[in-house]
Formats: C-alpha cells, sequence, structure tokens
C-alpha cells in the first residue's frame, strides 16, 4: 500500500511538472556515465593518439578530439564518476555536519547558539572560493581535500537554514507535545523535529549541489584539485580555454556542456523535490 | 423600500484546481439605515466571502454567477473599478480581523488616519492634523493628542481596533463591514469595543454588517441576523424572533450549541454531520443530509424563501 | 482527609527583558498558589498575557519556576530540574491538551504513532500488541473509528485533530489533565461535541481537570470551581456558581458584565477600559489592578491585596471586596 502511495506521489509530483521528468532523465543520463563510463566511452580516455589532434566532431569522434588526440566524448563520460562523486560527497557531509550544527544551535540556543554562530559567521567571512582555493592550497591537491573545501564553504549555509527550521519548531505544539510524552531533547530533535525539517533541507541541498558540482570544477580549472591528464570537466575547460581564439571550440564546448546540464539538472530536480517531500500532499 | 444595501440573489464561485467551489449561492440580504445586521455561520459558512463581495475586493479565483449588489443606488459588480474605489473608503469601510497587520507598522497611527482624510474627505491640509485627533477621540482612545503620534506595536491590540474603527470612521461612512471585529480580543475589550461600535452606528445613522461566529455576540449588539450554512442564507429574522422562535432547524441546533451564561452541560447539544464539500453537486437544501426533518420537498428546486411573520424569512421546506 | 492531588505553593516565573545596561523582569506568574483536589475541575480564566500560559507550562513541568513549589500526590515534582523530571514515573500522570489541534500534531507522523510515543517513551511500552491494544482503546475513548488510525493530520477535519490530542493526553492515563484552551479553534458545533465528550472521559477516568479558558461561557460548563488570574496573580477563586452571581473582585465583576448575553440587550453595563499595568518589574506594593480598577485608592498603592476567605472556598485579593 505504501509503494502504491509513493507512486501515486511521484507520478503526481511528475504529472504536474514536465521540467522535473527531464531532470530526472537528465540524472539517470549522468549516473549511468558516473556508474558505468570506462563500459560506455567509445574509447580510452587517456589513450593519445598523435595522428587526431584536435580533429573536429565527426563520425568516429562525436565531440571531435582535444590537442593530444584524446577522445573528447570518452572523457566527459568518464569525467562524469570524479565530478558528480566529489559534489555528492561534500553535499552529503555539509548536509549532515550542518544539520547536526544547525540543530543543536536552533533548539539548545544561548551558548550553543552563539558559539556555533560565530564559527560560521567566520566562515562566511571570507569570499567562499578564496577560502576553498586556501583550503585545497594549505592541504594538498587531492580529490579529498576537495571534498573537503568544498564541504567547508556550504557547511554555514546548511546550518543556518537547519537553525532557522529548528528555531521555529521549538515552540510549537507538537514539540511541547512530544515533551509532555517523554521525549528528551535528543529523541525530541532526532525524532520529531528533524524529519520535519528534512524535506526543505533536501530541496535546498539539491539546489546547492550544482553550485557543489562548479565549485569542484573550478578548484581544478584554477589548478588546484585534480590534476591532468585526470578526466575532470573543469580541467577539461581550462585546458580548452586556450583554444577559443584559433577556433577549436568543441574543445571546450562540450565539457562546459556537461557541466551546465549538470548545474541544471540539480536546479529543476531541488524544484521538484519540494512538491514531492512535501508531507500536506502525500496521499 | 430599498434598504442601504441591498444584495440580491447573489451567487458566487471559486475557481480551483480542485474545481468549482460554490461559495454563495442565492444569497440575498438587505440593510437598512442605521441598523446592525449580524450576519453569523460557522468557519466555511460563507461569511467572509460575502463581506468581500460586498467591498469588491474578493479573491481573483472568485466569479459572480449571478445577482446584484446595490449599495445607495449604486449597482456594485457593474460599476467601474474607479467608481468602486470612490466608494470604498468614503462612503463604505470595512475593519479586519486582525487589527495589527491591518495597520501600516512603520507609520505613526495619526499620519495613516491622515492619508485616509486626504484622499477621501474634503479636508485643508491645516485641518488634517485637527481632525485626525477628533476621530481618534471619537473612538475613546484616551489622551489621543498622544496616541497620534503613536506607532502601531506601541499600542495593545483592542487600541489598534479603535484606531481601524476611527480609520474607517473618518470618512464618516454610511455602511460599516465588520469582518470578527473581535476576534482575537480579551471578553472585556471586546465589550468595549462592541459598544462603541453599536453606540457610533446609533449616534450617526450608520448602518453596520457585523460577521461573526459568535451567536451570543450578535444576539446581544444587532438588531437582525441573518443565519449562514455552507453558502446559503438560511434564515433572517429580528434579533428576538431568531433567538426565541428560530425557524430553520441549522439555527435552532446552533442555538443548541452555543454555550450561553444560562446553559448547562446536558443542555448543551452537538450538531450532527460536518459542512457538505462545496465542490461537489449539492442538494437544494445544503443542509439536508444533516436534518432530522428532512422529507421528500427537500430535494425540490429551487429552495423556496418561506415568511414565517413579519421580517422573518427562512429557507426551509419544513420550518419549525 | 485525603491530600489534594496538586498543590502548588509560592510558584513565579520571572523571564530577563531588556538589555546589558537595564536589566528588568518580566513577572509572567507571580506567587500564585493552586490546590486542585482528586477528580476536580478547576477552570483557570483570564485574559491573554495574564500568565494562563506560562502557568499551565509551569504545572505541567515543561518550564523550571523561578520560585515556589508544585506537590503532586505528596512528592515534590519541582525538586528536579524539568529536563530530569521527563524521564520520570510521575512524567505520566500530568498531561496536557493543547491549544491548536493542527499545530500540536507532528505532520509527519500518522495518527497511531501520535497516540503510540507517549506510551512508548513515558510507559517503555515495547510489546507491539499491547502498545496496540493500549492505542486502540484511547482512541475508542475519544470516539475516533480506527481507521482513522493510518491517517496523517492533515487528512483529519478539526474534530478529529482534537480527538487525537485527547486521546494522546488520556493513553498513559494521567491523574490530571490540563486543558490549555481545547475548543478554541474549532467551530461552535465541534466545541459542543468536544465539551461533551471532555465530561464523559472525566466520569469514566476519575480524572483532575485544569479547563483553562478565555471563553467564561465554556468554563462554566465543566467547572466545579474558577480561579480568576490578572497580571500573573490569583485576584479571586470561587465556586463556579458563586463566581458568577456574586464576584467580589472589580476584575471578575468586570470579566462577567462583559460576557455577551442577549438576554441583557440594550443594558448599559460597566465597562473596563484602559490598558493594564506593565508586567516589567511591577510595584510589589501597588495592586496589579490598580489603574484600571473603578475604585483605585491610596490603599492600593500602599499594600498588595493578599487572597482572603469570603465564604466557603471563595478567596479576593482586594482591599475592598
Amino acid at each position: 500500500m505504501r509503494a502504491a502511495a509513493l507512486a501515486r506521489n511521484v507520478g503526481h509530483a511528475f504529472g504536474e511538472n514536465r521540467l522535473t521528468l527531464a531532470a530526472v532523465a537528465i540524472l539517470i543520463v549522468l549516473l549511468t556515465c558516473a556508474g558505468f563510463g570506462h563500459a560506455l566511452a567509445p574509447y580510452d580516455p587517456l589513450t593519445t593518439d598523435g595522428a587526431a589532434k584536435l580533429l573536429p566532431p565527426n563520425a568516429a569522434h562525436p565531440f571531435g578530439t582535444d590537442a593530444l588526440g584524446r577522445d573528447i566524448l570518452s572523457r566527459v563520460i568518464v569525467a562524469a564518476r570524479l565530478d558528480i562523486g566529489m559534489a555528492i560527497s561534500a553535499v552529503l557531509l555539509s548536509f549532515a555536519a550542518g544539520l547536526a550544527l544547525g540543530a543543536a544551535a536552533g533548539y539548545f540556543g544561548g551558548w550553543t547558539d552563539r558559539i556555533i554562530g560565530r564559527l560560521m559567521d567566520t566562515i562566511m567571512a571570507f569570499p567562499l572560493f578564496v577560502l576553498a582555493m586556501g583550503i585545497v592550497a594549505a592541504l594538498g591537491n587531492s580529490v579529498l581535500n576537495i571534498i573537503l573545501a568544498t564541504m567547508i564553504i556550504n557547511l554555514p549555509f546548511y546550518c543556518r537554514f537547519a537553525r532557522g527550521e529548528v528555531n521555529v519548531r521549538r515552540e510549537l505544539g507538537y514539540v511541547e507535545a512530544a515533551r509532555m510524552g517523554g521525549n528528551r531533547a535528543v529523541p525530541v530533535l532526532i525524532r520529531h523535529i528533524i524529519p520535519n525539517i528534512l524535506p526543505p533541507m533536501m530541496v535546498q541541498a539539491s539546489l546547492n549541489m550544482g553550485w557543489a558540482i562548479l565549485n569542484a570544477a573550478g578548484l581544478s580549472f584554477i589548478g588546484l584539485g585534480v590534476r591532468p591528464p585526470t578526466p575532470e570537466w573543469g580541467i577539461m575547460v581550462s585546458e580548452g580555454a586556450s583554444y577559443i581564439i584559433s577556433g577549436e571550440w568543441w574543445t571546450f564546448v562540450f565539457p562546459g556542456a556537461a557541466l551546465v546540464l549538470a548545474v541544471f539538472c540539480f536546479n529543476l530536480l531541488g524544484d521538484g523535490l519540494r512538491d514531492l517531500l512535501d508531507p500536506r500532499r502525500r496521499i | 423600500m430599498t434598504g442601504q444595501l441591498q444584495i440580491d440573489r447573489l451567487s458566487l464561485v471559486f475557481r480551483t484546481r480542485h474545481g468549482a467551489v460554490r461559495a454563495l449561492e442565492d444569497v440575498s440580504l438587505s440593510i437598512e439605515r442605521g441598523e446592525i445586521l449580524g450576519v453569523v455561520g460557522e468557519s466555511g459558512s460563507g461569511k467572509s466571502v460575502l463581506a468581500y463581495a460586498v467591498i469588491g475586493l474578493q479573491d481573483p479565483a472568485a466569479e459572480v454567477l449571478g445577482g446584484r449588489i446595490l449599495f445607495g443606488g449604486l449597482d456594485m459588480l457593474a460599476a467601474s473599478e474607479q467608481a468602486r474605489a470612490d466608494v470604498r473608503g468614503r462612503e463604505l469601510a470595512m475593519i479586519f480581523q486582525s487589527p495589527r497587520t491591518a495597520l501600516n507598522p512603520i507609520r505613526k497611527v495619526g499620519r495613516q488616519i491622515e492619508d485616509i482624510l486626504r484622499q477621501h474627505a474634503n479636508v485643508s491640509s491645516g485641518e488634517l492634523r485637527r481632525h485626525a485627533i477628533n476621530a481618534l477621540a471619537r473612538v475613546r482612545i484616551p489622551d489621543p493628542e498622544r496616541r497620534y503620534h503613536a506607532y502601531p506595536f506601541e499600542l495593545s491590540g483592542g487600541m489598534c481596533q479603535r484606531v481601524m474603527i476611527a480609520m474607517a470612521l473618518a470618512c464618516s461612512p454610511f455602511l460599516l463591514i465588520a469582518d470578527e471585529p473581535t476576534t482575537g480580543l480579551d471578553v472585556t475589550t471586546q465589550a468595549v469595543i462592541m459598544d462603541l461600535i453599536r453606540d457610533l452606528s446609533r449616534s450617526a445613522r450608520m448602518s453596520t454588517l457585523l460577521i461573526t461566529h459568535d451567536l451570543g455576540l450578535a444576539g446581544e449588539y444587532c438588531d437582525r441576523i441573518a443565519v449562514m450554512h455552507a453558502g446559503h442564507v438560511v434564515e433572517v429574522a429580528s434579533v428576538e424572533k431568531l433567538l426565541d422562535h428560530p425557524a430553520h432547524p441549522y439555527t435552532q441546533q446552533l442555538l443548541g450549541a452555543t454555550p450561553t451564561p444560562q446553559s448547562t452541560i446536558e443542555g448543551l447539544t452537538a450538531i450532527p454531520g460536518q459542512l457538505p464539500d462545496l465542490r461537489h453537486d449539492l442538494p437544494a437544501c445544503r443542509f439536508s443530509a444533516r436534518c432530522a426533518r428532512r422529507v421528500a420537498a427537500c430535494e425540490e428546486r429551487p429552495l423556496p424563501w418561506v415568511s414565517i411573520g413579519p421580517d422573518h424569512l427562512v429557507r426551509c421546506q419544513v420550518p419549525l | 482527609m485525603k491530600p489534594p492531588l496538586l498543590e502548588a505553593r509560592g510558584l513565579s516565573k520571572h523571564y530577563p527583558v531588556g538589555n546589558r545596561r537595564r536589566r528588568a523582569m518580566l513577572h509572567a506568574v507571580d506567587e500564585v498558589d493552586l490546590v486542585i483536589g482528586r477528580g476536580e475541575c478547576v477552570g483557570l480564566v483570564g485574559e491573554s498575557g495574564c500568565g494562563k500560559s506560562t502557568l499551565v507550562r509551569l504545572l505541567a513541568r515543561l518550564i523550571d519556576p523561578t520560585a515556589g513549589t508544585i506537590v503532586l500526590d505528596g512528592a515534590d515534582t519541582t525538586a528536579v530540574s524539568q529536563s530530569r523530571f521527563v524521564g520520570m514515573p510521575d512524567r505520566a500522570r500530568i498531561q496536557v491538551v493543547f491549544q491548536d489541534p493542527t499545530e500540536s500534531l507532528n505532520p509527519a507522523f500518522r495518527v497511531f504513532k501520535a497516540i503510540a510515543d507517549p506510551l512508548l517513551q513515558l510507559l517503555g511500552l515495547r510489546d507491539r500488541p499491547k502498545l496496540a491494544a493500549r492505542v486502540h482503546r484511547a482512541a475508542d475513548l475519544v470516539g475516533l473509528p480506527r481507521e482513522l488510525l493510518t491517517r496523517y493530520p492533515h487528512q483529519l477535519s478539526g474534530g478529529q485533530r482534537a480527538r487525537v490530542g485527547i486521546a494522546r493526553a488520556i493513553a498513559v492515563e494521567p491523574s490530571l489533565l490540563i486543558l490549555d484552551e481545547p475548543t478554541s479553534a474549532l467551530d461552535v458545533s465541534v466545541q459542543a461535541v468536544i465539551l461533551h465528550l471532555l465530561a464523559d472521559l472525566r466520569a469514566a477516568l476519575g480524572m483532575s481537570y485544569l479547563f483553562v479558558s478565555h471563553d467564561l461561557n465554556v468554563v462554566r460548563l465543566l467547572c466545579s470551581r474558577i480561579v480568576v488570574m490578572y497580571l500573573g496573580r490569583v485576584v479571586e477563586t470561587a465556586p463556579t456558581d458563586v463566581l458568577f452571581t456574586a464576584p467580589r473582585h472589580p476584575y471578575t465583576q468586570a470579566l462577567i458584565s462583559a460576557i455577551p448575553d442577549p438576554a441583557r440587550r440594550g443594558e448599559q453595563r460597566p465597562r473596563l477600559d484602559g490598558s493594564p499595568r506593565s508586567p516589567v518589574d511591577p510595584d510589589p506594593k501597588t495592586c496589579r489592578f490598580h489603574g484600571r480598577c473603578p475604585i483605585g485608592t491610596d490603599r492600593c498603592t500602599g499594600a498588595m491585596p493578599a487572597l482572603r476567605p469570603f465564604g466557603e472556598a471563595h478567596f479576593t485579593a482586594c482591599h475592598f471586596a
């Protein structure tokens, strides 16, 4: 019965918004690339071919080849795993940490709130991309550090959101009723408040995901982060950028388009999720 | 004789995604000069929709299917927006349920009254301030010179409602529409505000349409009462007749369910059933599904207006 | 004679307000004494901001008092802080039915879970069939059809939500049920049903009620004794019929005369005008009603009137009562 109700909800959300359906289709494509990129790619993304340098899109290489003769389509497909993987890991981490910190700040108030608040203000005081650059530069170029940097600069966003949502619910009747029903502070938060703030948080996370992808790709673009020859959209755009003047547009347009598509997809999904997760619309 | 306000067979629906809500059907009412008419009903009865239809500020989803609203000879539904806007504020005023949100929070209350005077009354700018202070004094606000400079947040809920009334009455309207004016106020403040509305309408020969869910309140302050149920006016009568000899089964049950200073828990009766869903096909009499007196004739359309005495109308095939 | 079920003595709650330079205390509840007998139904009335809600939260042990004690069945519940009290067995003995039935139900919990939660947390009822039996019994007691147990709150009508709120509170079989404006969000037709339900439940389960309302017509119906609060203090308490026919405190008199009554239409009645005094750092020697009170003499600013007895179970805090 629950499965049927869920299916009805999903159908309802999609029926109302065709764009969400498109976003889900893009997401499936992206996730397939991320999961089975190596098997799907027509060529090895790292194999260079001196005879096939900077070929424009053609039947053999639909997206053309780059300066080293590598197939751009294969590189775009294989890069999906790294780019989306980094963004998802970073968003999940900042979601969890931001939820925990924000919920504690919002529920307990007082000193907890002040300390967490100042900490987030400190992060927000920096231009966020510069802060991310600094973190990666200090800790070293690695995928893990890119994830960490992206997580830290996203943290205040989730933390403040969770704090606000918990704060308005703290005084609500059902929270007082939960306390009357014998729930201590932590169970009140975990069992009663957090399930109610998850839907809006998840919408925010989905909207934020596109930004996380751009951030990770951006770090690679400026040379901090993943190193060549690893296929990654940011590096590919960066490498292709030197051909803007000479006219080899395919070198940066296709990886750039992949980035745009991924960001667009998560933003649309955010809107769709909002409809889907609204408990008032559950059947 | 035509009244100050005459509503003739007004029908109104809301077009929503989930179908048309038949919010008002065949509503007829009239108010005489200087009279206080109470419109009483539970939530969903359409009493607020009616008030908003009269002032012409209804929701964009609302669609008038038929009927007329005549105000001092002007057909409010056919008139241009400009003509209606002229009437609003000068001849017709409204006060709302939550006075604090209806006032501009960053403007002194005296200034807000001046704004109304400047727009609708021919008051020279030098006289504005004196008129505004007079308006505050008229609603018995103590120390009006000082309150003139107050911001809404500095005043209590009761004081805010008095300011709203002062604004509504600033241009001496012919008709005041009061939509639950005392809901959310304390019972002692409610009594003061209602006394004020009653005394002002008596002294200025102003008509008042009082929208309320409280039959006891309407019973104390109104001259006549119209009872609404599910978008129908089911009974209109003078207060004495309505309270002592209700003719519609719903009125009788509403009286039985309303606690008064004389009632006991044993004497308090509930009304069985629920309001019908106004989106579905509805029977001629929208109360018939909850009614113990239902007969076959209740299915017949149109639902008649039965006169059971001077100034006592009821929409029921088998009145009590 | 058995001791009363609940006895509150000198209960106060003060909140700090103002900034660092000017510290002040808001006296939400001040030195309130309240006794509730076994099986008794006490009404609590007063205007908004008079401290009714704070007193309810104090008695329900949702907040800690600044001063005073609450003795429940001979045991001092104020001996531990409210955060410790949450886990104690006595927690189940006082339950609250909250004002707004919509706001007081967790939108993510189905009705069954809403009623089962206090049983799980307070009584540790982990055994599924036993839990279900208790939930079903509570639902039956409040007349909630069992098929509604799988619904979410937004799928219920206002009256059904009110029943869920009551079922949740009585499921753990409290000895004192605090009803905080239980019908103020409901239409009169539903209100009548809920009032009958509450009257029947008390007869069936032998609970004591503290019935909080701003509507004196409603309080009258269920309560045998009424407590009137004004600005954080109890100004009068009397058996219901005495309070309505012979109120002694000028505030109570104004309150009674303000009840709309078609039977007294057109009558010019004395009205209470003006606004209440500030509850921030009030003068401990001045009667809180002074300034609005039609009597108001020098005596009222010289000494705070204490509750004095006037006949059986009738106490009034006024120099001129």
